[in-house]
């Protein structure tokens, strides 16, 4: 077990394409970091650098404080499951588990009841003498892991190794993942597009975009208070709200009227004014008939409501607001990513806002809605950095 | 289910043309050696009289017989040729395949120049080189003009096999702490064995079939192929020509294709079109 | 010494900045070289230099029945091979072998496809028995068309509607048919397995898309499965006409060259290996050499036929 640290780590291929800019991260001993960001953000270049798989054009990599920016990939001590599982389609599941151990020379009589104390923990017992072509999504997934946690290595990484499960069986076996890393607690670093993945698994996310480090936090801190735009659209589902506001004084003016900053934001935005970009969460949002105590935190508007999503649990509501379409870098790459470029009418600002199950929006409605204005973020439309994120 | 019928019946009748068009000349050739000597020239498709008499006489006289030294120069000759080819093609492959390197793009253009090229355009200069280097009518002779195609179509089909590997597991291997060579002996030629049985039976095939190398750079049974052997085989005696003997020699050396065929067929066609159709 | 990645040695030994090509790309570079080395020199060897060779031994007088003569004559082998009237007759011949062998071929060949890709019953039956053919020698299928339309031993002329005394080997344009229906045997299963290949890439769902748009299954050939085949069919043709060019042991076996039926590769034969005048024959084989690549020219540039495995070179 080891920490591990990139200082500086670029990749730049051949073709003068740069991967991975300038990243410095360092991944505590037994720590769980997730590595997420959009495709061809560079996240899985920076997991293969650590591997070994891939150069490290500039910067330093250590693990466990040795710098292994020469080491051959067996030299580094580390266990990787891939997204396809790459298992050795000509051995079984127990050869497969056993040949990291083989190749290390750990003596004959150790390895055997070491798979098969992996087998027992993967629950993969009665499938030791199959071939990987006989077993079943889930199962093959398993034997990966068990590859990687047979060798009690360094570190393990992981690239979307969930992604090729369907959802629910993903559902099933992230929880898995996470209590195995809490019971080894081995250091992890885990890829994956999907962020609630990440949400739910790590103990610290790293955000990346275009080769660039975003921001690294707990889950919380990130859903809270994302560092820029990207963040704060590309953490959370549905994604947040974004819509131009104009700051002037102590008051924001929002497309659902004037509200009136608290001390707080106020304080957070220092002596900034003029054109911003404001962020709302759908959980920010609340039909204003079922709103209680707490009201006067909040600003009550009209809107008349395009569809309505019953999840059950809670109501999805989309309507659109007034006002010209927001130009940001940022958030046409958020769009791009999602696909929601590809709709059509995408370039109408529609709002999505999750409301309790209880309330009794129509759709073609006018509704009263309720936003918690003390929530609302707000972020710079050129930089798109998020004001005041700089003073925590 | 008029249509279902209608169709069925095409198609058996399709099927049926085809099997027929492909396999009639080779029965033919087969009953035509089972003909007794005396009644070849009556025609006809079956034989009145049967017989083995034309396949004793092949094997008569032992190492002198007709048959016998050229069937084993090719079995010895196509081997050489093909195991040369196919391990120096795998290393290629397997470069091609795997690396990036500068002049891949050559080498795979240039191995399909040279597959093409016609065994007439070096057979002259090979002659004249081999009378010289003592070559002509010896194993080695016929060995090292037979690469001319061998490599190439070695090249090529494990080149597309290779590709199939996935990629992933040479790097999981890495990750487990295999070295490079480790990795391709204990994930990559396990994987790639059928695949290069595949290319060896392919090559074996191709110098099996050579003949224009085998009459020009040969001149005695010392190493004399069945091809060319056939083309020069002459009757009992003047007055009789050895058409049973050539149908009887041709019988032998096909039946080693057809148990191939038999036995490996999916194998053979995947070979055949791998690299071929794609894209 | 070598580029292999020793952790303490690569540590110790990188004083300068990062090169712009880093020591693992390197090494790979020099890894594949080496692993392609073998190969690459052997097919230099044999057939780079023995063209070279040919080249220079067409440009001199070399006939070993009078090996005390001999020397220089610049051009004039190829002279005396382009101003002769078989030179131009073979070359008519290989010709007309080939485009009649490749055409039929083509034709056959798609026919056998689409049986064997929409067969109920019997596929794999069907492709052995196609792939016997193929896989037999080539001496040997010619000696069973050769034996089966010989007059004495043959049992064609016993069939109805063909003449009991047919000489189908005196008559020029018999012998060429009888040739050309033993490469057709021969070569159509490559062409057939090929294209056969090509038709399942094409998606299923197309054909049904179609169905529903309303094509019928002649329209389904034209405008569906023939686009989509095009490399497959352009790769095919390509394999086979220079295959077909290059005619040889069918003709040898049957006429010798007999009837006017020459291909140039006879040709070339009878100067290099029965006459023994390696000077006129490399110039017949250097000719024959230049044709073979501008037919590969015409098919690469003008119907634009990929190089098959160039597609995925770039992963």
């Amino acid at each position: 077990m080891a920490d591990i640290v990139l200082d500086g780590v670029s990749k730049r291929f051949d073709d003068g394409y740069e991967a991975v800019k300038d990243m410095d991260l360092e991944i505590k001993d037994g720590e769980f970091v997730i590595l997420v960001g959009p495709s061809g953000c560079g996240k899985s270049t920076a997991l293969r650098m650590i591997a070994g798989l891939e150069d490290i054009t500039e910067g330093e990599l250590r693990i466990g404080g040795d710098v292994v920016n020469q080491y051959a990939p067996k030299d580094r001590d580390v266990a990787m499951v891939f997204q396809n599982y790459a298992l050795y389609p000509h051995m079984t599941v127990r050869e497969n588990m056993a040949f990291p151990l083989k190749l290390g020379e750990v003596p004959k009589e150790e390895i055997n009841p070491k798979v098969e104390d992996a087998a027992k923990i993967l629950d993969l017992e009665q499938h030791l003498d199959r071939k990987p072509a006989n077993l079943s999504g889930g199962q093959r997934q398993r034997v990966a892991m068990g590859r990687a946690i047979v060798r009690d290595p360094k570190a393990f990484l992981m690239d979307e190794p969930l992604s090729n499960l369907d959802a629910k069986l993903r559902v099933q076996m992230r929880t898995e993942v996470a209590r195995l890393q809490k019971d080894l607690s081995t250091t992890t670093v885990y890829v994956t597009h999907d962020q609630t993945e990440a949400m739910t698994l790590g103990d610290r996310v790293a955000v990346m975009r275009s080769g660039v480090l975003q921001q690294v936090d707990t889950p919380a801190e990130l859903y809270q208070r994302p560092r820029n735009l990207f963040v704060a659209g590309f953490i959370g589902s549905p994604a947040m709200n974004f819509m131009p506001a104009k700051l002037e004084g102590a008051t924001v003016k929002l497309p659902f009227g004037d509200v009136r900053l608290t001390d707080e934001q106020r304080r957070a935005l220092g002596d900034r004014d003029g054109d911003v970009i404001a962020g709302a969460r759908p959980e920010a949002f609340e039909d204003a008939a079922l709103v209680g105590e707490g009201r006067e935190r909040g600003q009550t508007f009209k809107a008349k409501v395009d569809l309505v999503e019953s999840m059950g649990s809670e109501l999805y509501v989309y309507f659109p607001i007034e006002s010209e379409r927001l130009e940001s870098k940022d958030l046409d790459e958020l769009a791009a990513d999602s696909g929601a470029a590809d709709v059509p009418g995408s370039d109408v600002n529609q709002v999505v806002a999750r409301l309790d199950p209880a309330s009794k929006v129509q759709r073609g409605e006018e509704a009263e809605i309720w936003l918690d204005t003390t929530t609302v973020l707000f972020f710079d439309p050129q930089s798109g950095e998020r004001l005041g994120a700089e003073q925590r | 289910m008029k249509r279902g019928t209608r169709e069925y019946t095409l198609w058996s009748i399709g099927l049926f043309v085809i099997l027929a068009a492909s396999l009639i000349p080779v029965i033919w050739i087969a009953s035509l050696s089972l003909k007794a000597p005396a009644t070849i020239g009556e025609g006809g498709f079956f034989p009145t009289e049967w017989t083995f008499d034309n396949y004793e006489s092949l094997f008569k006289g032992g190492l002198d017989s007709p048959l016998l030294r050229p069937l084993i120069n090719s079995i010895v000759i196509a081997l050489i040729a093909t195991t040369i080819a196919i391990v120096l093609a795998s290393f290629t492959a397997y470069a091609i395949a795997r690396l990036e390197f500068p002049g891949k793009l050559l080498i795979l253009g240039g191995a399909l120049a040279i597959a093409m090229f016609p065994p007439i355009s070096t057979v002259g200069p090979l002659f004249d080189m081999w009378r010289n280097l003592g070559l002509y009518d010896t194993y080695a002779g016929l060995i090292i003009p037979y690469l001319t195609f061998a490599l190439p179509l070695a090249i090529y089909t494990l080149v597309a096999f290779f590709r199939e590997i996935p990629f992933d597991l040479e790097e999981a291997a890495q990750v487990d702490g295999a070295t490079p060579l480790q990795a391709f002996r204990k994930v990559i030629v396990p994987l790639a064995a059928p695949g290069m049985f595949t290319a060896a039976i392919l090559v074996f095939i191709f110098c099996w079939n050579d003949f224009v190398f085998a009459i020009s750079l040969t001149s005695s049974d010392a190493s004399r192929t069945v091809p060319a052997a056939l083309a020069f085989f002459t009757g009992e005696s003047q007055f009789t020509a050895p058409t049973g003997n050539i149908a009887a020699a041709a019988t032998l050396v096909t039946i080693p294709i057809i148990i191939f065929v038999l036995i490996f067929q999916r194998r053979i066609v995947a070979g055949l079109t791998a690299g071929a159709v794609k894209g | 010494m070598t580029g292999a990645a020793e952790p303490a040695a690569s540590e110790a030994a990188s004083p300068e900045p990062a090169p712009k090509v880093s020591d693992r790309t390197r090494s790979e570079r020099r890894l594949a070289w080496m692993l392609c080395a073998p190969a690459v020199i052997a097919m230099l060897l044999v057939t780079a230099y023995p063209i070279g060779y040919a080249l220079v031994l067409s440009l001199q007088e070399v006939d070993l029945r009078f090996p005390d003569e001999g020397g220089f004559v610049g051009f004039e082998n190829y002279a005396t091979v382009l101003s002769s009237d078989l030179w131009w007759q073979g070359l008519f011949n290989t010709l007309f072998i080939t485009v009649v062998s490749v055409a039929i071929e083509l034709v056959l060949g798609m026919i056998i496809a689409l049986v064997m890709y929409r067969a109920i019953f019997g596929r794999a039956l069907v492709r052995t028995s196609v792939l016997i053919p193929y896989g037999i020698v080539t001496v040997v299928a010619a000696f069973a068309w050769f034996f089966a339309f010989d007059p004495t031993s043959g049992f064609v002329n016993q069939l109805p509607f063909v003449a009991d005394d047919k000489a189908w080997f005196g008559d020029r344009w018999s012998a060429m048919s009888v040739i050309i229906a033993a490469e057709v045997w021969k070569t159509t299963p490559f062409i057939a397995l090929l294209l056969l290949a090509g038709l399942t890439t094409i998606d299923e769902g197309l054909y049904e898309a179609a169905k529903v748009d309303g094509a019928n299954a002649w329209q389904r050939f034209w405008r569906i499965t023939l686009p989509l085949m095009k490399p497959a069919i352009l790769v095919a043709l390509l394999f086979r006409t220079l295959d077909a060019f290059r005619v040889f042991d069918s003709i040898f076996v049957m006429t010798g060259g007999g009837q006017d039926t020459e291909s140039v590769s006879i040709i070339g034969y009878n100067q290099l290996i029965s006459r023994v005048n390696l000077g006129l024959g490399s110039a017949v084989s250097v000719l024959i050499f230049v044709l073979v690549l501008l037919i590969a020219f015409i098919y690469v540039r003008g119907f634009g036929t990929a190089i098959p495995g160039r597609e995925r070179g770039a992963n």
